[in-house]
């Protein structure tokens, strides 16, 4: 709860603040307090990812981004109603969804009854890896995970090419001209 | 930053600290939590805590822009050749069963493979991103 409610008071920070050096930083704490909260969770591989990647990475390559262009958040050029009205009524409808849900932590719900149980009897027997996330990440469910490894690859080549072709294009139009 | 000696004392005492649980949640990651996501971007983010408090020039002669460049697929070549090898030794798809004459064995061979595959991508991935960010300040 005391978690929630800092999370609660970091985004309201990040969407009243105009300096977007504040913003980042703020981003970071968010990311650490989420890392905390999933760890209460005991989703403690998840925590970790989003510690690293969240509040670390995340927060250097924003900073980077920042060096390149102002750290002033411009006036938005139109009024915000309407996003505001799109945003009340997204979360209206996540909420009313909220109510179909299982109770938290029931065990006797379609997601743990499918293949997770399988995976928690038979992962040591099959794989003997003891940490289950990590036989079902890269065993039972290797082909997601070569998609995301994918995804990975995919991403940074976009962006080696968005900011080094770009580069070198500009190089030769100097060249030309 | 580049003239702060005790950022640069501190940072240089804690660099292999963090490769090694770098490596540790890599290669621990069977046992407890972590695995080839996480060990990537601790590795990467040691990397890029180097090139911020000693420069980007310093980073890129520990990691050439070329090597970081062939790590990208390289990682992914890894995952992808492991499934390969599994169909090779006469299995399905990334059926890791088949790679070591037991099955178990094979599975923890296959995971850690594909866990390194994903360790390479990633943390090239990473410092690939930063060194074209960092790479076009003025």
């Amino acid at each position: 709860m005391v978690l929630l409610t800092l999370l609660a008071v970091v985004t309201v920070g990040v969407v009243r603040l105009r300096n977007l050096f504040a913003v980042v930083i703020l981003a970071g704490a968010y990311s650490f307090l989420m890392a905390s909260v999933l760890l209460v969770l005991d989703a403690v591989d998840v925590a970790m990812t989003e510690a690293s990647v969240g509040a670390g990475i995340s927060t250097v390559l924003f900073l980077g981004v920042l060096a390149l262009t102002k750290t002033e958040e411009s006036r938005p050029a139109h009024t915000p109603l309407l996003p505001l009205f799109v945003a009340a009524v997204t979360a209206a409808v996540l909420i009313y969804g909220t109510y179909d849900l299982p109770p938290f932590g029931e065990a006797a719900t379609p997601v743990h009854l499918h293949v997770g149980s399988y995976y928690l009897e038979n992962s040591i027997a099959e794989t003997g890896v003891p940490n289950v996330v990590t036989s079902v990440l890269a065993s039972y469910r290797g082909f997601d995970t070569l998609g995301e490894v994918v995804v990975i690859f995919a991403a940074g080549i976009g962006v080696l090419m968005l900011l080094k072709g770009r580069r070198r294009n500009g190089k030769k139009g100097d060249d030309a001209s | 930053m580049k003239f702060d000696v005790v950022l640069r004392v501190v940072i240089k005492i804690f660099l292999p600290f963090i490769l090694v649980f770098g490596l540790y949640v890599q290669f621990h990651g069977d046992y407890g939590p972590g695995g080839g996501f996480q060990a990537g971007v601790i590795s990467a983010a040691m990397v890029i805590l180097y090139a911020i408090i000693f420069g980007l020039g310093a980073a890129q002669r520990v990691v050439p822009p070329v090597a970081v460049e062939i790590m990208v697929p390289l990682g992914v070549l890894i995952y992808a050749g492991v499934g390969v090898a599994a169909l090779i030794f006469g299995g399905e798809y990334l059926n890791y069963s088949v790679l070591l004459r037991d099955s178990v064995a094979g599975q923890h061979l296959g995971i850690l493979l594909v866990e390194f595959g994903v360790l390479v991508t990633v943390a090239g991935t990473m410092m690939a991103i930063f060194y074209a960010f960092a790479g076009r300040g003025p």
